[in-house]
């Protein structure tokens, strides 16, 4: 009798856990369903494709061609060294200001609070598409900004930001700041106010004076969050297409041209030559991987 | 000395503060003066509130279908939303809910895929759609996009805060999982999903590359697309332009306010 009661209940449990595991996949089959058709087979494709050559839908299997073909394109090169110039200026910089708005935020003795958080959040709302066209508009050669920039004698002359390749960047870069900061800002103050009061607290008595204080316990006590909007942050540049296409669209004369927006002329534009397309954006995923192993790394150093 | 010295830094932060909340709503006061005003003044530069606003908007309804434009946006935007939010979310509560050593593998896997970027399968996943006829189609813009890792992993986090008791209670009350999922969770979860639905509707109606290479007729054109073909026309009337601008960022608009408290509960949620 006490046999079949273990055997009972070791039944009615395995029954419990076999309805489970059935529920377990049940609910996650369409989500594995849509991201092997739509996620994974096409990179596995795209991977098979890069190693393809000729154009439209005719092609045949060419080794190492288009990895050849890339060292040796010039206009592939400026995309590259474009988008790193976009990496490495602008994220830092908005990474810098996102914290110290968060910062200035998170005092709540501050006036205003709620008025400049909302503010500094706003431009996250936007479209890219809608803001690029704002920011093409704002920055016509007679347009506004220069105009105010005359007026507030910041220069004497105006400056035709997207005929020049240096201004051209620099607007791109202005753009993506003004759009993104805010929404990394937020990650660092929901982060901020989960650190608990009473570490503040205690440095303040053995008077540690208030950078010190932002500077050994807040910043790295958000290190996982800067960490991760740093990863996203990155990615995301990587993938610039929307604002480059509306702005100036790669221009002048390929300044501005990122990855992404290659690959869609290389496919969409141009004649399409999808193989050597594919063999371009494995280059931006082996940059995300790189990139994000990289930055894993120095976080990881930081903490030892 | 350090009174003077803490009023001097409390004065640059507000100066900080004002010139940074200047520089973000500037560029919104910029599209609304430009709804008002002709090109050739928007060009120059323009930022006092002129009188062509009827004209602009009789210019863009005259150029543009928009009724129809506005409705194709909206219909993907919110199925789509719907459709994320019920694939996405359920996904991730199982993941969290039935723990597996299995299941903990594939969602290590999905977690690997938030790193592709679109760029490297948007060339293959366009020949998968022109082989299923699908070019020009609504269904096409969604497939992709319903299953979404971001709001998978997102929903995970979130549910690692729902009482698990809640559901033991219910089991013993006779509810079947979908029932527990759909009476007790999603209610529960309600912050959870305000967030998600302000992040997933904002990502489908600004959706841009993936259109754009998709839907080639006018009259499947999303407002996204219209915005950027009326601008990059060689010379751009940008009094019509502002008008579709403005219609464009209206809808994200009233949904971040709608929502906003629940936002930002949502948010802080999911980070703990």
């Amino acid at each position: 009798m006490i046999l079949g009661r273990i055997l009972g209940g070791a039944m009615a449990k395995s029954r419990i856990g076999r309805a489970e595991q059935r529920n377990g996949w049940l609910f996650i089959a369409p989500t594995l369903v849509l991201l092997g058709l739509f996620m994974v087979y096409p990179i596995v494709w795209s991977l098979w494709m890069s190693f393809q050559t000729g154009r439209g839908m005719n092609h045949s299997f060419g080794g190492f061609t288009n990895i050849i073909r890339l060292t040796q394109d010039p206009v592939f090169l400026r995309a590259l060294t474009n988008t790193g110039i976009f990496l490495v200026v602008q994220v830092p910089i908005m990474i810098v200001l996102a914290l110290l708005f968060a910062a200035a935020l998170n005092n709540p003795k501050l006036r205003f609070r709620g008025f400049f958080r909302t503010a500094i959040f706003l431009p996250c709302v936007t479209s890219l598409v809608a803001y690029s066209i704002l920011f093409k508009s704002m920055f016509a050669s007679d347009g506004v900004i220069n105009d105010l920039a005359i007026m507030l004698h910041l220069m004497d002359a105006p400056i035709s930001w997207l005929g020049d390749p240096f201004w051209a960047r620099t607007v791109i870069i202005l753009a993506i700041t003004w759009r993104w900061t805010g929404y990394n800002m937020i990650f660092y103050l929901a982060a901020m106010q989960n650190i608990d009061k009473s570490i503040y607290e205690a440095a303040r008595i053995d008077g540690v004076p208030g950078w010190a204080r932002f500077r050994y316990i807040t910043l790295p006590m958000l290190k996982p969050v800067i960490l991760f909007t740093t990863v996203i942050s990155t990615i995301g540049t990587l993938q610039l297409f929307d604002e480059v296409n509306n702005i100036t669209t790669g221009g002048p004369s390929d300044s501005t041209l990122t990855l992404s927006l290659y690959i869609y002329n290389l496919t969409f534009k141009f004649m399409p030559s999808l193989g050597y397309a594919a063999t371009v954006s494995y280059v931006i995923v082996i940059l995300v991987a790189v990139l994000s192993f990289l930055q894993f790394l120095v976080a990881k150093d930081r903490k030892a | 000395m350090s009174r003077v010295f803490a009023q001097a830094r409390s004065g640059l932060v507000y100066a900080g503060l004002s010139l940074a909340a200047f520089v973000s709503i500037f560029p919104f006061f910029w599209m609304l003066v430009g709804t008002t005003n002709t090109a050739p003044d928007i060009i120059k530069g323009k930022i006092t509130f002129g009188s062509a606003l009827f004209d602009n908007i009789t210019n863009l309804f005259a150029q543009v279908d928009m009724v129809q434009v506005f409705w194709n946006s909206t219909f993907l935007a919110i199925v789509g939303t719907v459709l994320t939010l019920a694939i996405s979310s359920l996904a991730g509560y199982a993941f969290e809910m039935f723990p597996s050593k299995t299941r903990e593998r594939v969602f290590a896997v999905l977690l690997l895929t938030l790193s592709i970027p679109f760029a490297a399968i948007m060339v293959p996943l366009f020949v998968m759609m022109a082989k299923l006829t699908l070019i020009n189609t609504f269904t096409a813009i969604l497939l992709p996009s319903i299953a979404s890792v971001f709001i998978i992993f997102y929903f995970r986090q979130a549910t690692k805060a729902f009482p698990h008791e809640l559901r033991d209670a219910a089991k013993i009350d006779g509810l079947k999982e979908w029932q527990i999922f759909l009476y007790i969770y999603l209610p529960v979860m309600r912050s959870t999903y305000a967030a998600a639905i302000i992040i997933v509707f904002m990502a489908n109606w600004n959706n841009y590359l993936w259109p754009l290479i998709v839907l080639q007729t006018n009259e499947n054109k999303t407002l996204t697309l219209v915005v950027s073909s009326l601008a990059s026309s060689y010379y751009p009337d940008y009094g019509v332009v502002m008008v579709a601008t403005v219609l464009a960022t209206l809808p994200t608009i009233i949904v971040f306010f709608l929502l906003q408290r629940r936002f930002v509960e949502g948010l802080t949620g999911s980070v703990k």
